[in-house]
């Protein structure tokens, strides 16, 4: 038996050993993102204007720039983000299991998601619409698509929303889902589908990218829903979720108020109480967050204001040229209204 | 000369005192299982303690009642009819009729194949014997989820678009698949199945007849025309007795698409060519080992015989073959099926494309996937059953 | 009273030796026979020469994007291999230390090479294995002297098949042979374990197996542990594979005469001394062959992982020629260079294996 009982105890403390070693400790995000010393963010594989890698693997777009920004404001130097390339099926549950700490890609915000997934949103950085592209010839709205084949991606809010689209405007629409989103689009430009439905942006920059001629295809007019694309966090830690939050709103905030990249130091010394809030000049904000003074000011100075990033991404000199439309200020007739900073 | 006389009977051991020592193999035994038992149910109380107590954390919800909600997405191919609201079980039973539809259609083509490649492997022909090597050798060695890219990317890119579709009569061919006319539903051709069937049935019970009496008399009876002849009589009577309809759907160009008609869609072939071909390869591999099994006297004695070499194949090796050929080929079968799975990256909505949008759409992961597994599974046994039945029936009764 | 007379002798049957000999009886022996011939002669040598018109006589082999594009149709353009095969060969590991996962590979396959050969088994292979894995990991990931450190999801293309089908191979054996052993036992409750693990694995899909350890394991670590994607793929395609592995080793230990067993019992041996020295040997010596078709089915089953995102072979092709749709078009010749190697690999081992099998296997012909 004694030979027996030894191979009996050492498993029991190799066992026990290995309990130990895997219960790690559930800390916050902000400190495990202060002493990692990086930001990780989950980001596309690979959409144009949003995030997108270079050859050299230099990352860069819309939603690229909030982590910038958040990292800026937070560690200080906008360099030190991690880049996690996600798919659609991925995106979710990188964020749920802590792999990630914000989600930034192009994600709707739905009901569904921030109730049933435990995810919060943080705001939209760009307001969007589903629609859909199709090869340049007679159809002009989407109206026309009766009984079209639809190249559609799993995973996404498109599929649902094509059904409901085409079951309200009884269109017959068939639609032939691919996994992945290479897949899709490659069916499509294959001719296999008569149609290529995702977000309105997202067909811009397909087109710009991938289109053998960006001219030969066209993006219908028709948007058939609300995207409201924007960064995501998981449930559960608050001061992460107000930083995210308030980073962006600051951004669309200072477009306001026409800090840009250029003037941040400048206008520093402005009379603007409110300008001086926002680049910690007077009051200090940073501390409701956590952060020091400056924050919004780094940040700014990395990415520049709302209107900066938009246009230096996806607007009208980029190869996306997407229209400032419904994503300008409120003031200007658009959608982003940011609450104020104070 | 002693009598040889028996020792006592030793007393039989008493069942109900004996103790078992810790030490003995027994004793050992016991432990061993019940530390194994424990252990297993540790891990997994633990797993569900940890599942459990991440999915409170990141607000995940769990659960099986989403099976009732309506699915909001559409399927673009169907056996059954689903309406606006119908619950996601509707959704799965229409993902597992893909899978099936698939996997008898495919089983069914990739025996025929297989077993012609494998049969081949033995013919007197030179090139085709090298040929049908070849052809295994490609087929066998290489991914089957790259042989079904590269059949999906030959459908999209070498078909014609719609305007430009192939048509021989009412046969169209474009990249949206092909279009066939297909009779309209009605109480004949519902008859006419039936009528088939009972002649199949017809045409198993006189194969028996005539075997009896072959055995009897040495007298062979064709039964093949015999149980043809049946099933197409009776069919066409069904038909006649339905009130013989005539309708048929015929597929008619649209704007975008083919209208009416059956149609194939270019993932469905994909799938299915891929699939054929891939695992006709291992089928015909299976088939030549089990020929290559029965022994070179049975070919010297049938040839002693008089019998030709169809004839040899046909009433000597084939038989003896099965009996090896069977239990391999149930796992190729298994194969095809669980391979279809992979019809997710080419868009055709089966089983798993189809849990793949539930889980993404309601964010019930585990549950989706155990669907799933639970489907696989059930099919898995009902074919591994279906073929141990085939299997006990087609054994040479041995002495 | 007859006189026996022979009957007139028959001719010589003609030579069977010459050229025109042999092609009469394999290639022209009946009717049927000699039309099949003639058209599979006519159908092949035209697939032949069209094929080689295409892929050979008029193709581009530059990277030369235009060139292509006038050869469409007409000949293949290989410079998409030019151009992208790095990119389909390595995946995104940084082109700068391409010399790394070169090097790792060699090592790892010139391992796996002499494992296979029956000369090199003997005591220090495992230590060796032990040593390769360990270099393996240092020059992959780097991060230690002087190499820099290259996250786990930047590995891909070739390397990586490699390296899932050889790590998961080396782990899922040691599990195989104990599930093997305990369908095999006496003991009804580790029976009953073992066979249930083992039908439940093999009856689903390795992509529901992926796709459960992609989106479960996360889910079962306690809180605040994170597992890398790669971890989670080799568990699963490790319990994947560890499943068919126990099966065909059990068929060698089915194959072993009972007799073993017994005599080892009446030399006094215990049941695992008896399966070290005795049984298992000789068991897994008989399914060598099996165990490399295993191998190589493996071998093919890691182009699954491409569907939960990590890039090696088929996915790396997919991820250098998807976006750019410059080089789109020529998909079916970088699909064509893929399957050449995969080919060219499975079918090199399926050949060894069958070489193994027939030096091992008692001779049945005549």
């Amino acid at each position: 038996m004694k030979k027996y009982t030894r191979t009996l105890i050492g498993s029991v403390l190799a066992a026990a050993g290995l309990m130990a070693a895997t219960s790690a400790m559930a800390g916050k995000t902000l400190d495990q993102i202060k002493q990692r010393g990086q930001v990780v963010c989950g980001v596309n594989t690979g959409l144009a204007g949003f995030s997108a890698a270079d050859s050299s693997g230099n990352w860069s777009g819309l939603d690229v720039d909030h982590c910038r920004a958040v990292a800026a404001a937070v560690l200080s130097d906008a360099t030190k983000v991690k880049y996690v390339p996600l798919t659609a099926q991925q995106r979710f549950t990188a964020l749920q299991s802590g792999e990630i700490d914000v989600l930034a890609r192009n994600t709707t915000s739905t009901m569904s998601r921030d109730a049933s997934l435990g995810l919060h949103f943080v705001g939209a950085n760009y307001y969007d619409g589903q629609g859909f592209m199709v090869p340049k010839g007679k159809i002009t709205s989407a109206k026309q698509l009766k009984g079209a084949t639809v190249c559609v991606q799993s995973g996404t809010t498109t599929e649902k929303n094509l059904t409901d689209y085409s079951r309200a405007n009884k269109l017959n629409l068939k639609p032939v889902v691919f996994e992945k989103v290479e897949a899709a689009t490659g069916a499509y430009f294959a001719g296999r589908c008569q149609a290529y439905t995702t977000d309105a942006s997202g067909l811009a920059s397909v087109r710009a990218k991938e289109a053998k001629d960006p001219a030969t295809h066209l993006i219908l007019p028709d948007l058939i829903s609300k995207e409201p694309l924007g960064p995501m966090v998981r449930r559960g830690d608050d001061e992460w979720l107000a930083i995210n939050k308030w980073v962006l709103a600051g951004l669309i905030e200072a477009e306001e108020y026409g800090i840009t990249q250029a003037n941040a130091d400048q206008m520093k010394s402005s009379d603007n109480p409110q300008v001086g809030r926002l680049l910690g000049a007077t009051e200090d904000l940073g501390k409701h967050l956590g952060l020091d003074k400056e924050w919004l000011y780094r940040a700014i100075k990395v990415t520049g204001n709302y209107g900066e990033m938009f246009e230096r991404n996806v607007g009208p000199k980029t190869s996306i040229n997407l229209p400032r439309g419904m994503n300008r200020q409120w003031s200007q007739g658009g959608l982003q209204y940011a609450a104020p900073l104070r | 000369m002693s009598h040889f006389s028996m020792t006592e009977a030793r007393p039989s051991p008493d069942k109900k005192n004996r103790t078992i020592s810790w030490r003995s193999r027994e004793g050992r035994s016991i432990i061993y299982q019940i530390v194994a038992i424990l252990s297993a149910f540790a891990l997994i109380a633990l797993l569900v303690r940890n599942t459990l107590a991440n999915m409170r954390l990141r607000g995940i919800q769990s659960g099986y009642d989403f099976l009732f909600q309506p699915f909001g997405f559409d399927i673009s191919e169907t056996v059954i009819e689903y309406a606006h609201n119908s619950s996601y079980f509707v959704a799965f039973a229409i993902g597992m009729l893909n899978t099936i539809k698939v996997a008898i259609i495919g089983i069914a083509l990739a025996t025929v194949v297989g077993v012609l490649i494998g049969i081949g492997r033995f013919s007197a022909n030179f090139l085709v014997q090298k040929i049908c090597y070849a052809y295994v050798e490609f087929f066998r060695n290489v991914p089957v989820y790259l042989q079904l890219l590269i059949w999906y990317l030959v459908f999209a890119e070498a078909l014609p678009d719609l305007d430009g579709a192939w048509n021989a009569g009412h046969f169209y061919l474009s990249k949206n698949g092909i279009s066939f006319p297909w009779p309209v539903w009605q109480l004949g051709q519902t008859l006419a199945l039936l009528g088939a069937g009972l002649g199949l049935v017809f045409g198993l019970y006189y194969r028996r007849l005539a075997r009896t009496h072959f055995d009897l008399t040495g007298q062979p009876r064709p039964v093949l025309w015999v149980a043809l002849a049946a099933t197409l009589g009776m069919s066409v009577l069904g038909w006649l007795a339905g009130g013989a309809p005539m309708e048929w759907d015929l597929p008619k160009v649209g704007e975008f698409q083919i209208e009416d008609g059956g149609a194939l869609s270019p993932e469905f072939m994909a799938l299915l060519f891929g699939l054929v071909f891939y695992t006709a390869a291992f089928i015909a591999e299976v088939v030549r080992s089990g020929i290559a099994s029965v022994s070179l006297g049975q070919h010297e004695a049938a040839g002693s015989l008089g019998l030709s070499k169809r004839q040899t194949m046909r009433l000597v090796v084939l038989p003896q073959a099965l009996r090896v050929i069977i239990p391999p080929l149930t796992s190729q079968y298994l194969n095809l099926t669980k391979n279809s799975s992979l019809a997710v990256a080419i868009g055709y909505p089966e089983l798993v494309s189809i849990a793949n949008t539930t889980l993404n759409q309601t964010g019930r992961a585990i549950e989706a996937l155990s669907i799933v597994m639970l489907v696989y599974l059930t099919l898995s046994l009902i074919t591994s059953a279906l073929m141990n039945w085939f299997n006990a029936s087609a054994a040479i009764q041995e002495r | 009273m007859h006189v026996f007379k022979s009957i007139e002798a028959r001719p010589m049957p003609g030579q069977s030796a010459s050229p025109l000999a042999w092609l009469r009886v394999n290639l022209f022996s009946s009717t049927s026979n000699s039309v099949m011939t003639l058209l599979l002669l006519a159908l092949g040598i035209w697939t032949l020469v069209s094929s080689m018109d295409w892929a050979l006589v008029h193709a581009v082999f530059g990277a030369n994007l235009q060139a292509c594009n006038e050869a469409r149709g007409v000949g293949a353009c290989w410079g998409v291999i030019t151009e992208k095969g790095r990119l389909i060969v390595m995946g995104r590991y940084p082109e700068a230390e391409h010399w790394r996962p070169i090097i790792a590979t060699a090592i790892m396959l010139g391992v796996v090479v002499i494992s296979c050969m029956p000369r090199f088994w003997n005591k220090a292979l495992p230590l060796v294995w032990a040593l390769m894995l360990v270099v393996y990991f240092i020059l992959m990931k780097g991060g230690w002297m002087g190499l820099t450190a290259v996250d786990t999801d930047q590995w891909g293309g070739f390397p990586l098949t490699v390296m899932l089908t050889v790590i998961s191979m080396t782990l899922a054996f040691p599990l195989a042979i104990f599930v093997a052993l305990g369908r095999r036992s006496n003991m009804p409750a580790i029976k009953a374990l073992c066979t249930l693990y083992v039908e439940l694995i093999r009856g689903v899909p390795l992509i529901t197996v992926l796709f459960m350890a992609s989106f479960m394991l996360p889910l079962f670590m306690p809180e605040g542990v994170k597992i890398d994607v790669l971890v989670r793929v080799v568990v699963g395609i490790t319990l994947f594979s560890a499943a068919y592995m126990a099966e065909v080793i059990r068929g060698g230990l089915q194959a072993l005469p009972k007799g073993q067993t017994e005599a080892a019992a009446t030399l006094g041996l215990t049941y695992w001394q008896t399966q070290r020295m005795i049984v298992l040997p000789q068991a897994l010596a008989t399914v060598v062959p099996s165990i490399m078709n295993t191998f190589i089915g493996l071998f093919k089953d890691t182009s699954l992982v491409t569907i939960v995102s990590l890039y090696e072979l088929t996915g790396a092709l997919g991820l250098a020629l998807n976006s750019d749709a410059d080089w789109r078009p020529f998909k079916i010749e970088a699909y064509l260079f893929i399957t050449f190697i995969y080919f060219a690999f499975c079918f090199a081992m399926s050949r060894y294996s069958l070489w193994i099998e027939e030096r091992t296997a008692v001779s049945k012909v005549r």
